[in-house]
């Protein structure tokens, strides 16, 4: 039983919002897409919704044809970025609304309500109007609302955006465990921020220009990247690219940058490739003279974003550090996570967790 | 240029009831000349009321505003030499770039040839220069917002400029310029500057002092780290750092610290007061480190649950009813069932009533 997405397209003055979609959604599963803004994940999702219709293509659920289904009859529930609730209703009637439109008796519906309301801690609140609550409890209605109709297909599009990050991070536990619950449906979730994919998904799609670029279980993406574009995409900061070559038993970088060819690169021929390496595995050191273009603090963790003869690039601390702008830092790779791809951006070869993953 | 001072200040919007809520409760704060300050706690906390006292679009109920000593409280907000950058642009839309950016000088009947040279400096500062002669209105978003910016920065008269969340509508890949043109114009012009936000990363980013705010009242003044580090009161430990600082409930026996998994030496240096009921020690997940076997400094636990974000891991250790995070590099070895998880000493905090227990260095 699964929804069945073929060769969907959607473009608009020559432009792709999708392209050539194909992907199967299986009933229980928990999929994460991943994407920059502009990648279609929205796109993606409203076709799924029926409130957009490809021009080519076929939808299928469990076998029968969705896309002639009409969107009021497709069992669909969507949650957005904003969060959309009824202003003149409490949160019990928000929530009890789509099954009281569908002629749910009142004690029923109510008592459904309460159910889902429990799972999303909002028990407290029912006689509430959703304008006296935070904007993460604004959230939560809406959500418990999507969830109350016991929809077939459940649809997120960036559910946490518009919330500060503690909210986000306690969110974002919460929906884990109520997802855990949801094994009758289908559950897509949109996001940018390749923590949430990773943290939330069973599988997960990253999504550039309209296209897929890669899926598979989280981590097996995370660690093997398919390409330099999906790197950049599932690391946040970005993994650094470095432009080189390998010749006589060393990898040349830009800057006069030179690092011994590491085991899991041994067997590559000489030539010109591109390097990847995560802001994580770049450390404070001596080895490479840089100035500081910008210290950014990301949760518990200092971002450094840096220039230096080798190029730009991203160095990440754990922990809070303060570095000026222009400061002047040495810094060291670790060359036993690097990455290294061909010049057009395919992944040839990486560490051992990424060939783990290949095999 | 201006060292702002604070002096009892407190602010309530209902002055005529008997029993008034002060959306900002007395308290007193000097920002130095020249220093990046950040103003940072949840919607509703008063920071924003804060921002309008110091501008002079609210008086305040009490208390008054010092601008380099001089009282500023009854003065006007054209008078106050502030400009002030709000959560949304704020442009002239029948203007061009450039008469946006000149605006402030011709109110103030600035001649045309200084007019022309303040604004093609503060221009190139804001990589500007190429758009100056297009109708504002089709610029983006955050090149609106930098017009914003520059409107204040070409008036010669400014001693702070004042920030209301200006990034807010702003791409997330555009923010990164923003925040180096802040710190830029910060070393550039000297201004102090003052950056209200609800949203930590923010705050951390852009200042080098934090006040961290909740419920009209100030919790905690310092710099990142010691904010990270050092938190004052357990809201903040958990409002700053992700995951939050972990807290587990704790009562004093002699020299020991006897949590639900097991004793540890009191921190040196540190005198807990006796009797008190809410105790608690604090750590952050990053310096909780698993050890192989018991040891006078570890607590016992079980693993839980491990979770992965990418970049790192994150196991839960059950500690009787309470639990702990501890955050890993990707990649790391965690292990399985029953763990001692060693508190290092120098990352331990204690509060007592939910107050950070000082050590004497």
């Amino acid at each position: 039983m699964a929804l069945i997405l073929q060769n969907i397209d959607i473009r608009e003055n020559g432009v792709a919002h999708l392209d050539n979609i194909n992907l199967m959604f299986s009933r229980g599963g928990l999929y994460t897409v991943l994407g920059r803004t502009l990648a279609g994940k929205t796109t993606l999702l409203r076709t799924i919704a029926g409130l957009q219709q490809p021009q080519k293509g076929t939808l299928m659920l469990h076998g029968s044809d969705y896309l002639q289904l009409p969107v009021w009859k497709r069992r669909v529930a969507m949650v957005y970025q904003q969060f959309i609730n009824y202003p003149h209703l409490n949160v019990l009637a928000n929530v009890a609304f789509p099954l009281r439109r569908a002629g749910v008796p009142r004690a029923e519906a109510h008592q459904r309500a309460r159910e889902v309301l429990g799972k999303v801690g909002l028990t407290d609140f029912e006689k509430r109007r959703p304008a006296a609550l935070s904007g993460g409890q604004q959230q939560r209605v809406a959500l418990a609302r999507a969830l109350v109709k016991r929809a077939e297909i459940l649809l997120l599009d960036e559910p946490l955006v518009n919330l500060d990050y503690k909210l986000r991070e306690q969110l974002r536990e919460d929906f884990q465990n109520i997802f855990e619950g949801q094994d009758d449906a289908i559950v897509v979730y949109t996001t940018t921020e390749p923590a949430e994919a990773i943290q939330l998904g069973h599988q997960m799609i990253i999504m550039d220009e309209g296209g897929i670029i890669q899926q598979g279980e989280p981590l097996a993406v995370f660690n093997a990247p398919a390409t330099i574009r999906c790197a950049e995409i599932i690391n946040d900061p970005p993994m650094n690219i470095f432009y080189g070559t390998i010749e006589n038993g060393d990898i040349q970088l830009q800057g006069g940058i030179q690092l011994k060819v590491p085991a899991h690169m041994a067997h590559l021929p000489h030539g010109p490739y591109r390097f990847g390496l995560r802001a994580a595995d770049l450390r404070l050191g001596s080895m490479i003279g840089s100035q500081v273009e910008l210290s950014e603090i990301s949760g518990s963790q200092t971002i450094l974003h840096l220039r230096g003869d080798i190029g730009t690039f991203i160095l990440y601390e754990e922990g809070v550090y303060q570095h000026a702008i222009g400061d002047t830092v040495q810094v060291d790779l670790n060359s036993n996570r690097i990455y290294s791809f061909s010049v057009d951006g395919d992944l040839i070869a990486g560490p051992a967790a990424a060939e783990a993953y290949r095999r | 240029m201006a060292t702002i001072e604070l002096c009892d200040i407190a602010h309530t919007y209902e002055p005529d009831s008997d029993d008034p809520t002060f959306a900002l409760k007395a308290l007193n704060l000097v920002w130095k000349d020249g220093g990046t300050y950040a103003l940072l706690g949840p919607s509703g906390c008063g920071k924003t009321t804060m921002l309008n006292i110091i501008s002079g679009l609210i008086r305040s109920t009490r208390g008054k505003i010092l601008f380099d000593g001089v009282d500023f409280s009854q003065l006007p907000t054209t008078k106050r030499n502030i400009a002030q950058v709000f959560q949304f642009p704020v442009i002239y839309t029948l203007m061009s770039v450039q008469e946006n950016l000149e605006f402030p000088l011709v109110c103030r009947k600035i001649p045309k040839g200084e007019r022309i040279r303040r604004v093609n400096e503060v221009a190139e500062l804001l990589n500007l220069k190429d758009k100056l002669k297009r109708p504002a209105r089709k610029l983006a978003a955050d090149e609106k917002q930098l017009i914003s910016l520059g409107r204040g920065l070409v008036r010669n008269d400014v001693s702070a400029l004042l920030m209301d969340e200006p990034l807010t509508v702003i791409d997330p890949q555009l923010k990164f310029e923003i925040r180096r043109k802040l710190k830029q114009i910060n070393e550039h012009y000297g201004l102090t500057m003052v950056y209200v936000t609800h949203d930590q990363n923010e705050a951390m980013t852009f200042a080098d002092t934090i006040v961290v705010m909740n419920d009209g009242e100030v919790i905690q003044t310092g710099t990142p780290q010691e904010l990270y580090n050092r938190p004052e009161t357990s809201y903040v430990g958990y409002f700053i750092g992700s995951p939050a600082m972990n807290f587990i409930k704790c009562t004093l026996a002699g020299n020991q610290l006897q949590t639900a998994g097991g004793r540890i030496p009191v921190p040196a240096g540190m005198s807990i007061p006796a009797n008190i009921q809410n105790l608690k020690i604090g750590i952050r997940p990053r310096h909780v480190q698993f050890t192989n076997s018991e040891s006078a400094k570890a607590i016992k636990g079980q693993i839980q649950l491990v979770q992965e974000f990418g970049n790192a891991r994150v196991a839960t250790v059950g500690i009787k009813e309470e639990m702990m995070r501890v955050k890993l590099n990707y990649g790391a070895e965690v292990p399985t069932g029953d763990v001692w998880l060693a508190l290092p000493e120098e990352n331990l905090c204690v509060y007592a009533d939910e107050k950070l227990v000082n050590r004497n260095r």
